[in-house]
């Protein structure tokens, strides 16, 4: 009754391609924005920190740049986990070389540094495409895991073989490590991932977007009209490893505080979030965020309803747990293959009409 | 008021006049924008193409027409560098074409549309429209990321021309239809919208109107002669429908196995022995 876009006339081609062009939208984005910005800072606690909010934050960011890369241009990658260690990695690097460094630089480098990889690691994108690209990345993964293990230099020759954040600060603030008061953690990465949605969302919707969407959706006709695709191809790479980058570094600096690199950036991680995109939905800014809840939430909610709620034991909830999250996948990619996204647009489509049925 | 037919034919007649004073330029043919000159190109042993030279001239419609397998679509694919051809030389504009790819030569303006639609199937009409504007638009990635100002001014500069094209094409109502949902017809007229978009200097369309009905057929002859006659556009098509060719092409050009076997005015071609025994078989007794 209140979704309606009428009364609600574009008069301008800027008006009309807004993100959220429908007004009740908007005002629903402002305010989950106050909350997100304004309200949760003030009653967060350390548990919400640690296994849900700030976990959710570092995961959509991945999320996005897979979804980038996969979605939006069509190219499959299983070296999500492998990225996100350079990002980590870089990101150790700056903060021991360079102390003085801010951390929003050493992020933000540690980005860079990490699309630069991802670049080298797309060019085989230009020969093959499907299975075999996804195999070709799979390779970046297991490389990339070995390369930290194997040469001490990443690691500044410590004898676990572990990295560990030191603390850095923002205004002041402890942003990173262990001492981290939670909020600073939460609004801190909350930051990044508002920048960085910001971005994906005019990347997409510009030419840019659309020379990765032509890619994906018809390579041959793409080139014809004009699309580079090498140029395409390899801005998806660049970009994409961007945003996992500074998802391994926040993960690795405000999340963890200190990683081993098999555990933390195995092929699980490249698999979870590959996951997260499939059942939020591929090429979606919002699919992302909601695969990355999915992924983030579902776990937590079992274990308290199963641990919490009917009081079994941790090691049977564990792994009950994993398999009703793999049964929900099943699930949910029998009812929509298109994710989370399209449930929520089949939903808006009818909210617009309701109470009437067409 | 009753009207005469005498009354009426000098109305005619006198709108045609004021056509010509009021600037809308009667059709001029002019030189050749692109030549093909002994074209061969062979896959491995086959000789898809054979020797096979012609040219397209300015502000023309010209077909090229042959029986299937005739090497049509793969001449097609060689002027907008698909393929390269083993011999011969390829001039446009007055000059020679060195080895391109293909998105080179879509930024020295020739346009296409395919056989089988290869529209963007998860885009809507609108950016699959957009998108044939890629070769025209030239803002970085960094105004990109930040959107205001200067990609957002190019972005609403191209929408308008693009609008235009929509409105020509007459598809308001599916602007924001993803493609994959329209009817065969639709996606047809969205294809040669994203081909127009690129302001081509010579656009190919390769069979405009298989698989539709008589309708469409008028609709999209309407469209190809528009195009030919309010922008100017040089167009060179395939198409299998002989009365569709011999009303809108000013010149035909046959292929049959790989070699010319005619090149002329539709009344040409449909007087060329050689032709008509390659459409209706020879009797080898």
């Amino acid at each position: 009754m209140f979704y309606r876009e009428a009364g609600d006339f574009k008069t301008n081609y800027a008006d009309d391609s807004q993100t959220f062009p429908i007004a009740f939208d908007r005002k629903a984005y402002y305010a989950a924005m106050f909350v997100a910005f304004c309200v949760i800072p003030l009653v967060i606690n350390s548990y919400w920190e640690k296994s849900v909010l700030v976990p959710f934050l570092v995961w959509s960011i991945a999320a996005l740049g897979l979804n980038i890369l996969t979605g939006y241009c069509g190219q499959v990658s299983l070296g999500t986990g492998g990225f996100m260690a350079v990002g980590a990695f870089a990101a150790y690097k700056l903060m021991t070389a360079f102390p003085e460094l801010n951390i929003f630089f050493v992020v933000f480098l540690s980005g860079g540094i990490t699309a630069l990889v991802g670049i080298a690691f797309g060019l085989p994108s230009l020969r093959i495409k499907g299975f075999y690209l996804a195999v070709a990345t799979l390779a970046a993964q297991f490389f990339l895991v070995w390369l930290f293990n194997k040469v001490p230099w990443f690691y500044n020759y410590s004898a676990s073989g572990q990295i560990t954040a030191p603390e850095r600060t923002v205004f002041g603030v402890i942003v990173t490590g262990p001492n981290a008061p939670s909020w600073a953690t939460y609004l801190f990465c909350l930051t990044i991932l508002f920048l960085l949605a910001w971005g994906a969302r005019n990347l997409t919707r510009g030419r840019i977007g659309r020379s990765w969407m032509a890619i994906r959706d018809m390579d041959i006709a793409a080139e014809i009209i004009g699309v580079d695709p090498l140029k395409a191809k390899l801005s998806a790479f660049g970009v994409s490893s961007f945003y996992i980058g500074v998802a391994g570094a926040l993960f690795f600096a405000s999340y963890l505080g200190a990683a081993e690199v098999t555990e933390a950036f195995g092929i699980n991680q490249s698999f979870l979030v590959l996951f997260m995109i499939i059942i939020g939905g591929l090429g979606s800014i919002f699919g992302s965020f909601a695969g990355a809840a999915f992924m983030v939430l579902m776990p937590v909610a079992l274990k308290n309803l199963l641990v919490g709620g009917l009081g079994w034991p941790t090691d049977i909830a564990a792994h009950l747990e994993l398999t009703i999250v793999g049964a929900l996948i099943i699930f949910f990619l029998i009812v929509e293959p298109h994710g989370l996204a399209q449930l929520w647009r089949l939903t808006k489509e009818k909210l617009r009409l309701w109470p009437f049925p067409y | 008021m009753t009207h005469t037919v005498a009354e009426a034919a000098s109305d005619d007649l006198e709108y045609a006049v004021k056509e010509i004073q009021h600037g809308i330029p009667p059709r001029v043919i002019g030189e050749p924008v692109m030549e093909m000159k002994h074209i061969t190109l062979r896959f491995g042993g086959v000789t898809a193409i054979k020797d096979i030279s012609f040219d397209i001239r300015e502000g023309e419609i010209r077909a090229i027409i042959g029986p299937n397998g005739a090497g049509k679509s793969s001449m097609l694919n060689v002027i907008n560098g698909f393929y390269h051809p083993q011999e011969g030389e390829i001039w446009f504009r007055g000059k020679k074409r060195g080895p391109m790819k293909p998105h080179e030569i879509a930024r020295q303006g020739i346009a296409r549309t395919f056989q089988n639609i290869a529209l963007f199937k998860g885009m809507t009409t609108l950016d699959n429209i957009m998108t044939g504007r890629m070769t025209l638009m030239k803002t970085g990635m960094l105004s990109q990321l930040w959107w205001w100002g200067r990609a957002q001014a190019e972005e609403i500069e191209h929408r308008e021309k693009v609008e235009r094209i929509i409105d020509f094409l007459e598809i308001q109502h599916i602007r924001k239809t993803p493609v994959g949902r329209l009817p065969y017809g639709l996606q047809k007229r969205v294809e040669l919208g994203r081909a127009l978009a690129a302001e081509p200097k010579l656009l190919l369309l390769d069979e405009p109107m298989a698989g539709m009905n008589v309708e469409e057929k008028e609709d999209m002859c309407r469209f190809i002669l528009d195009v030919n006659d309010e922008f100017g556009t040089t167009i060179a098509l395939i198409e299998h429908d002989m009365g569709v060719v011999m009303d809108i092409a000013d010149r035909v050009v046959v292929l049959d196995y790989g070699k010319k076997i005619g090149d002329g005015t539709p009344d040409e071609i449909r007087n060329n022995q050689e032709v008509i025994d390659a459409y209706l078989g020879v009797s080898h007794d």
